[in-house]
């Protein structure tokens, strides 16, 4: 049995008492998972990873995260755990007002004691791997959609997190740049080997991640065997109205009548 | 049906919160000290020509309204005088203050503002660091600093722009007249709600606006609607607080 990374009971979120955001979600990631969380715009997606970060608290329900209660933890006892988690926002949250270089450092330079010359190398390896060494200096509104996105993995991942939340990493971005962008995740999940959950609403992206995996050797994405454990691990959740209609692999989803979840899996021509 | 004033209880205390928040992290490390010098230099020697531009009008103004005034009851003498205590009371503080917060009070809910839209209030939240710690404090911090000086320094280019006036343009009176009755005039209760009032603004100013810039939602519509909001607001405890302050001196 591997450790509960991240664990919903319940869990429900209301604005002014009215309207259910979330509404009773309850869902393990154990250590090594990989999660793919579909669904259309404004079902609550969102909401859910930044209950996980703490950035919002839910109404009712418990979270618990490595281990620990979280539910009624206060600002500054998050500010303990965070670290340990990383996260990439929708447009990437860079901060505009520092260099890419800054951007990167923060995390390190802000939680651990380390100067920006210590952290120096840790930023340039981690922005190699999203391949913006080059890009130190500039500014986050000198680069492109696609180019700030891939300086957002650059920082969640810069302090090797336990964790790692992605926001709807490919959104907005053409297909290319969106491919990149998964190849990246998915190169990541292989060498830091940390559990992973991916927001998105194309199917593609978590077809992806279910089927391919990073080869260090070749330095090229492999389809992963039919017996291979990140298979068994990789787990996909349909979001409608805040609530999950749907948790399973990805033979499940693809076997799935549900009108509304079938539109998220392969075969959505069917219907 | 005391529905309406759900809304502004509710933004006095996340006020009140906000204000606490950021007092008691002056005192806590880490330090941004290096957020507080940029905010000084962008909201003191940003603010710096404006504010001698207009203490040198309303001290001007002031001469001038009062030279009619005084002539008739043949007190030309004591327009240094009163150029002196209504500046260093009232006018200096008060359009100091109003300027800092057209200026400064929308630019710090406009920054605050998009940083709030664009997720980066969030993100640094996420990456461990209080965004109440990193934004607020040094810009209050750096308000508190700069907002006195660039009073005083209102107060005494004001003085210069009444003499200005009274001695080689009206002849109410001489040069050593003038400067002998302001500098006598001032006593030390002026003087310290002429200070005390800057600094009571600036907690108002750098809250407002980081408040409202911390609140905002709805995209860059928001940021425009917190921008005029923070500085609408801000105006108007100014006054409020001027008139209290004033209140309180008065009977000293």
């Amino acid at each position: 049995m591997s450790t509960s990374v991240l664990k919903f009971d319940n869990v429900s979120l209301s604005f002014d008492g009215v309207e259910k955001v979330l509404d009773s979600v309850s869902l393990e990631m154990n250590a090594g998972d990989t999660l793919i969380i579909l669904g259309a715009a404004g079902t609550g997606k969102t909401v859910m990873v930044k209950i996980a970060l703490g950035l919002l608290k839910s109404t009712s329900g418990r979270i618990t995260l490595f281990g620990q209660d979280v539910t009624h933890f206060t600002e500054p006892q998050w500010l303990t755990i965070r670290p340990r988690i990383g996260m990439l926002f929708q447009e990437g949250g860079l901060f505009d007002s520092l260099t890419i270089e800054e951007n990167v450092a923060y995390p390190l330079v802000n939680r651990t004691k380390m100067t920006a010359e210590q952290a120096k190398p840790k930023v340039e390896e981690a922005l190699k791997f999203v391949e913006l060494g080059h890009t130190l200096d500039k500014f986050p509104s000198e680069l492109s959609g696609g180019m700030r996105r891939r300086v957002g993995i650059a920082r969640a991942a810069v302090s090797d997190p336990d964790l790692l939340l992605y926001d709807s990493p490919t959104a907005g971005l053409d297909p290319i740049t969106a491919n990149r962008i998964m190849a990246l995740i998915i190169q990541e999940r292989e060498i830091r080997n940390a559990t992973s959950a991916i927001i998105s609403h194309r199917f593609q992206d978590g077809h992806m991640m279910a089927n391919f995996r990073y080869n260090p050797e070749s330095k090229q994405l492999e389809r992963m065997p039919e017996d291979s454990p990140l298979r068994q691990r990789t787990r996909f959740l349909v979001m409608h109205d805040g609530r999950i209609v749907f948790e399973g692999n990805e033979r499940e989803l693809d076997a799935s009548r549900d009108p509304y979840v079938s539109k998220f899996s392969m075969h959505r021509s069917i219907h | 049906m005391f529905d309406f004033l759900k809304s502004p209880t509710l933004t006095f205390q996340e006020f009140i919160s906000l204000a606490g928040r950021a007092t008691i992290n002056i005192v806590r490390r880490p330090f941004h000290a290096n957020d507080m010098m940029i905010q000084m230099d962008v909201i003191g020697v940003g603010s710096l020509p404006i504010t001698v531009l207009i203490g040198f009008f309303s001290g001007a103004v002031m001469a001038l309204q009062m030279s009619r005034a005084l002539s008739q009851y043949g007190a030309t003498g004591q327009v240094g005088q009163i150029t002196a205590i209504t500046l260093v009371r009232e006018m200096g503080p008060v359009l100091t203050a109003l300027l800092v917060a057209g200026r400064n009070a929308s630019g710090i809910a406009s920054e605050l503002g998009s940083m709030k839209v664009t997720e980066q209030i969030d993100a640094m939240r996420a990456l461990g660091t209080d965004p109440v710690k990193k934004l607020v404090t040094p810009r209050l911090l750096a308000m508190c600093c700069t907002l006195p000086l660039l009073t005083i320094l209102a107060d005494m280019i004001g003085i210069i722009g009444g003499f200005i006036v009274a001695v080689p343009m009206l002849r109410l009176t001489t040069t050593e007249q003038y400067w002998n009755n302001a500098w006598r005039s001032l006593e030390y209760n002026d003087i310290a709600q002429g200070l005390l009032k800057p600094l009571v603004f600036a907690y108002i100013i750098a809250l407002v606006g980081c408040l409202y810039g911390i609140r905002t939602t709805g995209g860059t519509q928001g940021v425009g609607r917190a921008t005029t909001q923070a500085v609408v607001v801000a105006s108007v405890w100014i006054f409020v607080f001027t008139f209290l302050i004033t209140r309180v001196f008065v009977n000293l």
